[in-house]
């Protein structure tokens, strides 16, 4: 017991925190602390990425394989609470200008960060219940953390009724799977479904369990929450949207799959190129109409998604390895995006619409060519990082025997590249208009060239030891 | 000097980083600092490349110069010339200098124009040095973002669609290549284009969706391959993007375009699709002897009835691509040197020729045809260079661009008479467009109000045009230049090609006879 819970200590002392943060924050100042628990917050979860980054590499199995800590877990729990760490801290000065930084906010980060921490290790069907589900209740409520708006709050109840819907279907499908195999732990449903070809009733279950995941990594068909929800939630809680939740998201999607599932890879390849492929098109061809640019952001990571995915379809070590490496570059580049996004205000009110960065490179060419990078990083042209996430899912795809996938995800990339180019269009070749304002707080713009930095230097500096980082955690998922 | 290439390919680069981080401020002076700075990084550049030469050796058929280094995920940055590319790299150090001296007259954002230039350099030396598959698509795809703002920013009024246009038709080519080359990573397991250039990709006949894909991979990844190369080139019936590119891009950006960046295409062939895949290259000939001389009598007609002159241009330009990609894959020793040569030549003749519709560009601010005429009563000399690169697009003994054709058409003779005879029909419809446009603007009477206070070419125009006009006499008097250096490389090339043909089996070779 002691051991197990010793397994568990991160995500204890997290929780721990969060709570102590609570009370502390109710019988002091409340809302006027929030600041500085903002800080305090995003501290600790540093802290604790560098002990979890650093610490002990062994695998290591709690509570009878209800928890597994391994090489696979570490790496996400790394990059979940570094993006939702760094997301705090850029929200900090802008939610405390427009009165909208509640003390709830940096505690309902971190619960949803523990929740997020529990996935990437869940070894049972319970455990994953639990952390998905303490995740999902915690977003929900920031989701709609500006209460007078009418936009925020109906992005809430959106996202509230849809992942419901797909907390059920997963349910079932868990259920299924239960029924079926005899027993809920992913080392003995792996050992239940040994064979060529699953039977028709775990089948269905895989096939609920994928439609539940595909929710939460927002894949098409299940895709319909996420713009309107990144459109209406407030500007730093759609940047924590698109950058942890979706790591662990993935994460618990590679875990379920080569865990419980991953004797009977030839069932669930089908499915997952299935969503990536349409994750990939409907993601590219949605947001060329998009004008406002969170919802294009939406798309966008819609269509990443589908990338990750396609690693995630070859079914193999590579497959999984490759789609840590997307994922942890995807997140970075989002981070610096969406700290450009925070930093777009006119006269001091936020925008959102594309056409407001015309000319901004006349006027603020230092971030017109940090956006610039992104940019080209997201749709994946060379030189820049993205491109190598691109290559490495696709090498994957390759090897894992499916060809067509590959060829398509490079055609739906054409496609994507349209939007991307059109930002870079505005902020180089559009018409003079009314400037934007200089960013307010240095944070922002730092970590917009902090990313746009890491996008070439990583390039050229081993990609900082992420692909062999990404290896080791794949062999620890996959074996 | 170990790390020569990579001095020549990175030099322009430190220039742009150097613009971009130190120079402040959008004075005169600063403008002035931007121009000097990036015309003497780009001329020191050119000497330094001079050094390459000095120490090749052509009669080493391998690489040389060759530098290797650990990259990231198992890749290597490997770096290298041999016979067939380290002409394209003097090419591209050459025109540079040229080009950042044409746009002296810039006062628009010059500081990022001639970053946007500088760093366009380093990408395209990158792209005919690199020695490894994804550092080589790095470079090609690379160059499109310098390209795609250098169209957008500083281009004319339609300059949006060109831009968009000219990115996304040359990215979508590319990605299929990328495709490709995984492919290739995967069957030989490394991405180092030496090994890669022994290693023979399998050719036996693929069932693919019911359909028999006779050279199987090989031809599967030929197409890959072409579907880049041919849209770089442009040929017919993808050039589209290139008439609008080079209508809308700046003078400077279309002499680029022309010079070097369609180059890449022709280079790409010669790199991989003709020795890697030798069996596809071999099934898919025939087309693409019919698609270069549909290309050669079609563009060539469309330029006949062109009213704007940069349009005219980039038609022949498309037309005499034709002739290279017909020499390549006549894979004979005339056919490959007189590709090469035709490529080298286009790129100081079409180079010439962009920079002479700039120079009427700017004093009158206007390609129309109809809008010059009679210009030799005003600007002998400038009608004396129009001239001689107007013959030289034409073909002319005694200038550069009658070797590359002679060569071209005398390879593909051998291999294929209808084509030749096709392709050769291109050389009077050349003469019919180039003498027709050169009358309308040059030669009558000057009757155009407008036109009467037109002045003659400056110095500093004179003095870019004299390197141009020195090297298209030179290479028309003594090819050997050229093919001296080339010639080693393009036999041995000719060779593997024959070998690696002769060695698959009858069975595919008796398949490719009954189609």
């Amino acid at each position: 017991m002691q051991a197990d819970l010793a397994i568990l200590l991160p995500e204890i002392l997290l929780s721990l925190f969060a709570l102590a943060a609570l009370l502390g924050a109710v019988y002091t100042g409340k809302d006027k602390v929030a600041s500085a628990l903002v800080w305090v917050t995003s501290a600790v979860m540093l802290l604790l990425a560098a002990w979890i980054g650093l610490g002990d590499a062994t695998t290591q199995i709690a509570f009878d394989g209800t928890f597994i800590n391994d090489g696979f877990a570490r790496f996400s729990k790394v990059v979940i609470l570094i993006s939702a760490a760094i997301v705090l801290i850029m929200s900090q000065e802008y939610m405390k200008r427009r009165d909208i930084l509640r003390f709830e906010y940096p505690i309902l980060v971190s619960l949803s960060a523990v929740g997020m921490m529990v996935m990437v290790s869940a070894g049972d069907l319970i455990s994953l219940y639990m952390g998905l589900e303490l995740q999902s209740l915690a977003l929900y409520v920031v989701a709609s953390l500006r209460r007078d708006s009418a936009k925020s709050t109906e992005a809430g109840m959106k996202y509230f009724v849809l992942g419901a819907l797909s907390s059920g279907l997963l349910l079932y499908g868990a259920s299924l799977t239960y029924g079926f195999s005899g027993t809920t732990s992913f080392s003995g449903i792996i050992q239940a479904v040994q064979g060529e070809h699953l039977s028709l009733g775990v089948l269905f279950g895989l096939v609920f369990i994928v439609s539940g995941l595909a929710f939460k990594v927002s894949a098409v068909p299940f895709h319909m929450w996420t713009p309107d929800v990144y459109e209406g939630s407030p500007t730093p809680v759609t940047a924590f949207f698109a950058t942890a939740p979706k790591m662990a998201a993935m994460g618990l999607f590679a875990r379920v799959m080569h865990d419980a599932f991953g004797g009977a890879v030839g069932d669930w390849q089908q499915v997952i190129a299935f969503l990536a492929v349409l994750s990939m098109f409907l993601g590219s061809i949605a947001a060329i109409g998009q004008s406002n640019i969170k919802r294009l952001m939406a798309y966008s990571s819609i269509a990443h998604m589908g990338y990750a995915l396609m690693g995630l379809a070859s079914g193999t070590v590579l497959g999984v390895e490759s789609m840590l490496v997307y994922m942890a570059i995807y997140v970075t580049m989002n981070v610096g995006t969406f700290a450009f996004i925070l930093s777009m205000e006119r006269n001091g009110t936020p925008v959102t619409d594309i056409k407001s960065l015309s000319n901004l490179s006349s006027y603020a060419p230092g971030r017109a060519f940090s956006l610039l990078v992104l940019m080209f990083s997201l749709a994946g042209v060379p030189p820049m990082l993205g491109f190598f996430g691109k290559l490495y899912v696709l090498r994957a795809a390759y090897e894992g025997g499916l060809a067509w996938l590959a060829v398509a995800g490079v055609i739906a990339s054409v496609i994507g590249a349209y939007y991307y180019l059109r930002i870079v269009f505005f902020m180089y070749f559009g018409e003079e208009t009314e400037e934007l304002d200089t960013p307010r707080n240095p944070i922002l713009s730092g970590l917009l060239v902090a990313s746009a930095v890491v996008m070439i230097a990583a390039v050229l500096l081993n990609m900082f030891g992420i692909d062999s980082a990404a290896a080791a955690a794949a062999a620890s998922l996959v074996n | 000097m170990g790390n020569l290439l990579s001095i020549v390919t990175f030099l322009p680069l430190v220039a742009a980083i150097v613009l971009a981080v130190f120079l402040r401020g959008n004075d005169e002076a600063a403008q002035r600092n931007a121009k000097w700075l990036a015309l003497v990084a780009t001329a020191v550049t050119f000497l330094i490349s001079l050094f390459i030469l000095a120490e090749f050796d052509p009669a080493n058929t391998g690489f040389q110069y060759v530098e290797e280094r650990d990259w990231i995920l198992n890749l290597k940055y490997k770096v290298g010339v041999d016979g067939i590319s380290v002409l394209f790299v003097l090419l591209t150090t050459f025109i540079m200098p040229l080009v950042i001296a044409c746009s002296w007259d810039v006062s628009k954002r010059v500081k990022e124009y001639m970053i946007a230039f500088l760093a366009l350099e380093t990408l395209m030396i990158g792209v005919f040095v690199s020695l490894d598959l994804v550092l080589f698509y790095l470079f090609f795809e690379a160059s499109l973002i310098p390209m795609f703002l250098i169209i957008g920013i500083w281009g004319g009024a339609n300059r949006i669609y060109a831009s968009f246009k000219f990115f996304l038709y040359t990215f979508f080519g590319s990605v299929l290549m990328l495709v490709a080359m995984v492919a290739m990573y995967t069957d030989a397991g490394t991405t180092d284009i030496p090994t890669l250039l022994n290693h023979t990709f399998a050719s036996e006949t693929l069932n693919l969706f019911g359909f028999q894909i006779i050279g199987g991979m090989q031809t599967l990844m030929f197409i890959a391959f072409f579907a880049s190369f041919a849209v770089k080139m442009p040929m017919w019936p993808v050039h589209t993007w290139l008439p609008d590119a080079h209508v809308q891009a700046p003078t400077a950006g279309s002499v680029v375009l022309a010079a070097i960046l369609l180059k890449m295409g022709g280079y790409g062939f010669l790199r991989f699709s003709l020795p890697m895949f030798p069996v596809g290259a071999e099934i898919l000939t025939p087309v693409v002897f019919w698609m270069s001389a549909i290309a050669i009598v079609y563009t060539s007609l469309v330029a006949l009835v062109q009213e704007d002159m940069k349009k005219l241009i980039a038609y022949s330009s498309v037309a005499h691509m034709g002739y290279v990609t017909m020499g390549i894959f006549a894979a004979n020793q005339q056919g490959i040197d007189g590709a090469i040569f035709q490529m080298l030549s286009h790129g100081f003749i079409s180079g010439a020729l962009f920079l002479c519709v700039g120079v009427i560009y700017d004093r009158m601010h206007t390609r129309e045809i109809d809008a010059y005429g009679g210009l030799v009563n005003r600007m002998p000399k400038y009608a004396l260079v129009f001239m001689l690169f107007t013959m030289a697009n034409v073909g002319l003994p005694g200038t550069s661009g009658f070797i590359g054709e002679f060569l071209v058409l005398m390879g593909i003779f051998q291999e294929n008479t209808w084509v030749a005879a096709v392709a050769a029909s291109g050389v009077i419809f050349s003469a019919a467009y180039a003498l027709w446009l050169y009358r309308r603007v040059v030669m009558g009477a000057l009757i155009k109000e407008s036109l009467k206070a037109i002045t003659d070419m400056s110095t500093r125009e004179r003095a870019i045009f004299a390197p141009l006009i020195i090297m298209t006499l030179l290479l028309g008097v003594y090819p050997s230049l050229i093919t001296d250096i080339i010639g080693p490389s393009v036999s041995a090339l000719i060779d593997n090609y024959d070998t690696a043909l002769a060695a698959v089996s009858h069975e595919t070779v008796g398949q490719v006879a009954q189609h």
